[in-house]
C-alpha cells in the first residue's frame, strides 16, 4: 500500500532498513526529553522586564493592552474600553469559572452570554491561557471553557490574562502546558486516551492550541500589511497583575473571585514586584 | 498535476519583462520585503545561530523520516485523527475527494496551501460537483482570475491595487457598481464581507500544514489573516493537507523553525496566528470540527531522500529566496511554468516533474548566491541547481549549439598553450575592431550576449600576460 511505497522509498534512499531497536530507542528518548534549542537573549529578563517586553511586543504588533490591580476591576476595564470604542456592551463570554467568578453585578450595564462565539457576536471575551513576551503572543488553548471561535468570529477580541501567565519564551509556555494538560483544575485541556505524551503517557495537546500575536491582517494587497482581514480587527488584553512576587499584603495564591472583596486593601504599586523567576502560584486555584 | 509550461521559460520571461502591469508591481513589492525581513534579522541576534539550528533539526529528521513519519501518524490516530498516505497527486486527489464525499459536501472552504497547488485539488472537486472557495485574501482573487499564484507566500504578487479593484467590481455584482475603495483596508474589508458566509456556509475545510509535529501528532498552519483558522474550525470535517518532508519530531523543534519563519518570509517576528491541530472535537468541546483528516502526500520527494537533492527537503517554504533573486524579481514567478517559482522551485520543480520539462529553471540563475545567504535552513541552492545542470548535460537536454561550443571551450581549457594563444588573438582582435568606441552594440556570433546589452572592448592584455608582466617587474 502507499504507506509501505512511501517508508520503503524513504528506507531505499536512505541505504537502509527499518531502524534497529537502539536507535529507534534513542528517537524515543528525543521525543520524551524533547531537548529546547537556543532561546532568544530578549526574553532571558527578570519578571518586570519580561511583563514589559510582553506588553511593548502586543502594542508593536498593534494590540492594546489594560493593566488592573485586582480581579474585581475586570469588568470595569472592559466596559470602560467598550465605551472607548463606540461599541455596544454586549458580548459572549467563555465559559470559563473564573470568568464566571467576576463581580459583573458591579457593572450592570454588561450583557454577556458564556458560550462558543457565533457569526453575529460583535465582541467576544477569552480567558488567556498564557502568554509570550519574546514576541508579545498569547497562548489559548481549546477546551470546554475557552472554546476556539471566540479568536475568531469577533470584530473585537479581549483577552483577560493574568501577569503570572506571562512567561519569557513559547518553550516555557510548552512545558507549561505538558505540566497542566490533564490537571482539571486547568479546566480539562487534554482527555485521556487522546494525545498522549510520549515522555510518560500522558495526554496533554488540546485539540487547538492558537498562538495569537496581534489582531488580524494581510499583507496580500501590493504586500503592504493592512489590519482587519478575516479574523478580529481588535485585540485588547486586560492584564490582571498577579505575580507572586509582588508586595505580599495579601495572600498571594488566593484565586481571583476570593481576593475581589480584598480589593479594598490592595497594594498601591503591584506593577513594580521584585525580579523572580517563573511563577508558583497555581494558575487557577 | 498543474500543467506545466517550464519548457517555455524563455518565452514566458520574454512576456513578463514586456508586462507594464507585473513590471510595476515586482517593483512595488519586492522592497517591501526585503526591507522588512532586513529589519527582523536585525531585531534578533541570534538569528545566524538559528539557521544553523533549523537546518540540523531538519537534517536530522530527514535521516530518521521513515521513523518520524510512523510516530507522527501513530499520535494522529490515537487523538482521534485519520491520515491518508498517498503516493502521488492522483491518490490524494481521490482521498480529498472521498473524504468530501462522504461528508455529502456541496461547498469546501480552503485555506492557502501550495500542496493543493501542486495536485490541483480544486479542479477535481469542481469536476465533481463540489465548489471549493478559497479564502485567503490573495487566493481568493487568483481564483476569481482563474490563475495561479505567483508567489509561494504572497500568491498575488503580480497584481496591483487597480488590478483587485478591477476585479472586484466585474466580480462582485451584486455590490454598488459605483462604490469608491479609497484605500487598500476598503478592498480588505469588502473581502471579508463577501467570504464571512462561505466560511459559515462550507462542509469541509481545507488547510495546509507548515509543519507536522511527530511528538504530538498535531499539524501546524501559520497565517496573518485567521482565514486557516475559520476554515479549520468551522466546518464539520477539517482535512490538513501535507508533504511528507513537513514533520518534526517536536514542539520545541517546530518552535525553533518557527522563530525563523515568519522574519525569513514577512519580516514580521511571528506571524498572527500560529495554530496547533491536533485531532477532532473533544467530549465537552463546544466548536471544532467533528472529524480530522491529514493527507499525507508524497508526489516525488521520497526519490530526493538520499540523492543529491536531499538538502532541498528541509525548504520551509518561506520564499525569502524569490524575494532577494533579481531573476523571479525580473520575471514574477508565473514565468516558472509550475507552482514552485524562483530558487527553490527551480530545484524542486525538476526533481518532482522531472528534468526534461524543466531544464531550463535551474539555468535562470546567475548564481549571484544571494538565495542561499538568506536561507533559513542554509539550503545550498546554487549548488544543487548545479547539479541539476549537470544532469541536464549528461542526459543530452542541453541544446546542441550549447554543447557544441561548452566542448570546443573544454578542448582549449584543457590545453593551456592552445587556450593562451586562442584568447590572445581574440582580444587583439576585439581590440582591433572596437577601436576607441569602448564597446560593441553587436558582433557575429555573439547575438545573444549583444543582443540585450553592449559587449565592451578589452583594454590591456590577456589575464595571463598582465599577470606574467606583474612577475617580472618583482
Amino acid at each position: 500500500m502507499s504507506k509501505d511505497a512511501i517508508l520503503g522509498a524513504i528506507r531505499r534512499g536512505l541505504k537502509r532498513g527499518p531502524l534497529p531497536a537502539d536507535q529507534r530507542a534513542m528517537l524515543d528518548g528525543r521525543l520524551a526529553t524533547h531537548p529546547r534549542h537556543l532561546i532568544p537573549a530578549r526574553s532571558r529578563v527578570p519578571r518586570p522586564e519580561q511583563i514589559a517586553l510582553f506588553i511593548r511586543n502586543v502594542e508593536k504588533e498593534f494590540g492594546t493592552v489594560a493593566r488592573v490591580a485586582d480581579a474585581a476591576e475586570i469588568p470595569g476595564a472592559i466596559a470602560d474600553y467598550l465605551a472607548a470604542q463606540n461599541l455596544a456592551p454586549r458580548f459572549v463570554l467563555a465559559p470559563h469559572p473564573e470568568l464566571a467568578a467576576l463581580p459583573w453585578a458591579d457593572k450592570p450595564l454588561l450583557e454577556f452570554e458564556a458560550r462558543r462565539a457565533e457569526a453575529t457576536d460583535a465582541v467576544s471575551v477569552q480567558h488567556g491561557y498564557a502568554a509570550i513576551a519574546e514576541t508579545g503572543t498569547l497562548m489559548l488553548p481549546s477546551d470546554a471553557t475557552r472554546p476556539t471561535t471566540l479568536n475568531l468570529l469577533a470584530e473585537t477580541e479581549v483577552v483577560v490574562l493574568r501577569t503570572s501567565r506571562i512567561m519569557g519564551a513559547y518553550e516555557e509556555a510548552w512545558d507549561t502546558l505538558r505540566r497542566e494538560g490533564t490537571d482539571a483544575t486547568t479546566g480539562g485541556i487534554g482527555t485521556p486516551s487522546t494525545t498522549r505524551n510520549v515522555a510518560d503517557g500522558r495526554p496533554f495537546m488540546p485539540r487547538n492550541v492558537m498562538l495569537v500575536t496581534g489582531p488580524s491582517r494581510s499583507a496580500d494587497i501590493e504586500q503592504t500589511l493592512e489590519l482587519g482581514a478575516h479574523g478580529p480587527r481588535r485585540l485588547h488584553i486586560v492584564l490582571l497583575d498577579d505575580d507572586a512576587a509582588d508586595p505580599p499584603a495579601q495572600a498571594p495564591a488566593a484565586a481571583p473571585a476570593q481576593a475581589a472583596p480584598a480589593a479594598a486593601t490592595k497594594a498601591p504599586t503591584p506593577k513594580r514586584g521584585k525580579a523572580r523567576t517563573g511563577s508558583t502560584a497555581p494558575p487557577e486555584a | 498535476m498543474v500543467q506545466v509550461t517550464s519548457p517555455a521559460f524563455k518565452q514566458n520571461a520574454a512576456r513578463a519583462l514586456a508586462d507594464a502591469g507585473l513590471q510595476k508591481a515586482l517593483g512595488k513589492a519586492k522592497g517591501a520585503f526585503l526591507q522588512r525581513r532586513a529589519e527582523a534579522v536585525a531585531r534578533l541576534p541570534e538569528f545566524e545561530a538559528l539557521r544553523d539550528i533549523g537546518r540540523d533539526i531538519k537534517n536530522h529528521t530527514l535521516a530518521n523520516l521513515d521513523f518520524y513519519l510512523e510516530t507522527y501518524a501513530a499520535n494522529v490516530e490515537r487523538a482521534g485523527g485519520t491520515v491518508h498516505w498517498c503516493s502521488t497527486a492522483d491518490e490524494a486527489r481521490a482521498a480529498v475527494l472521498g473524504i468530501c464525499q462522504r461528508a455529502g459536501a456541496r461547498t469546501v472552504t480552503k485555506g492557502k496551501s501550495m500542496i493543493s497547488e501542486e495536485i490541483a485539488v480544486n479542479d477535481h472537486l469542481e469536476k465533481h460537483g463540489i465548489e471549493p472557495v478559497e479564502t485567503d485574501l490573495g487566493e481568493y482573487i487568483i481564483q476569481l482570475r482563474r490563475e495561479h499564484p505567483s508567489h509561494i507566500i504572497a500568491p498575488a504578487f503580480h497584481l496591483n491595487r487597480e488590478d483587485w479593484e478591477a476585479d472586484f467590481r466585474r466580480m462582485h455584482t451584486d455590490l454598488d457598481p459605483n462604490r469608491v475603495f479609497n484605500e487598500r483596508r476598503d478592498i480588505l474589508a469588502e473581502a471579508r464581507t463577501k467570504l464571512r458566509s462561505r466560511f459559515l456556509a462550507a462542509d469541509v475545510g481545507i488547510t495546509g500544514a507548515n509543519f507536522l509535529i511527530a511528538e504530538t501528532g498535531s499539524s501546524v498552519i501559520v497565517t496573518n489573516e485567521g482565514n486557516g483558522d475559520l476554515t479549520q474550525t468551522l466546518p464539520r470535517v477539517h482535512i490538513a493537507l501535507a508533504s511528507i518532508e513537513k514533520v518534526v519530531p517536536t514542539l520545541e523543534d517546530a518552535t525553533s523553525l518557527l522563530r525563523l519563519l515568519a522574519r525569513s518570509a514577512t519580516g514580521q517576528d511571528f506571524s498572527v496566528y500560529t495554530t496547533f491541530s491536533t485531532g477532532a472535537r473533544r467530549p465537552g468541546d463546544l466548536d471544532g470540527p467533528e472529524e480530522y483528516h491529514v493527507v499525507l502526500i508524497d508526489n516525488g520527494r521520497s526519490n530526493m531522500i538520499g540523492s543529491e537533492f536531499q538538502d532541498m527537503l528541509r525548504c520551509i517554504r518561506c520564499a525569502a529566496c524569490m524575494n532577494h533573486c533579481p531573476v523571479y524579481g525580473a520575471t514574477g514567478g508565473h514565468a516558472y511554468g509550475w507552482v514552485y517559482p524562483g530558487p527553490m522551485g527551480s530545484v524542486l520543480t525538476p526533481s518532482l516533474v522531472g528534468i526534461d520539462k524543466a531544464a531550463l529553471l535551474p539555468n535562470a540563475s546567475t548564481f549571484c548566491g544571494k538565495c542561499e545567504s538568506v536561507c533559513p535552513v542554509k539550503i545550498p541552492l546554487p549548488n544543487l541547481m548545479r547539479h541539476w545542470r549537470e544532469r541536464e548535460f549528461e542526459r543530452h537536454l542541453t541544446p546542441a549549439t550549447v554543447r557544441r561550443n561548452l566542448g570546443l571551450w573544454a578542448w582549449f581549457a584543457k590545453r593551456p598553450q592552445a587556450y593562451r594563444i586562442a584568447t590572445r588573438l581574440a582580444v587583439g582582435a576585439l581590440k582591433l575592431l572596437g577601436g576607441r568606441k569602448g564597446s560593441f552594440r553587436s558582433l557575429p556570433l555573439a547575438g545573444g550576449w549583444t543582443e540585450g546589452r553592449d559587449l565592451p572592448v578589452p583594454e590591456g592584455g590577456t589575464f595571463m600576460a598582465r599577470y606574467a608582466q606583474q612577475q617580472r617587474k618583482r
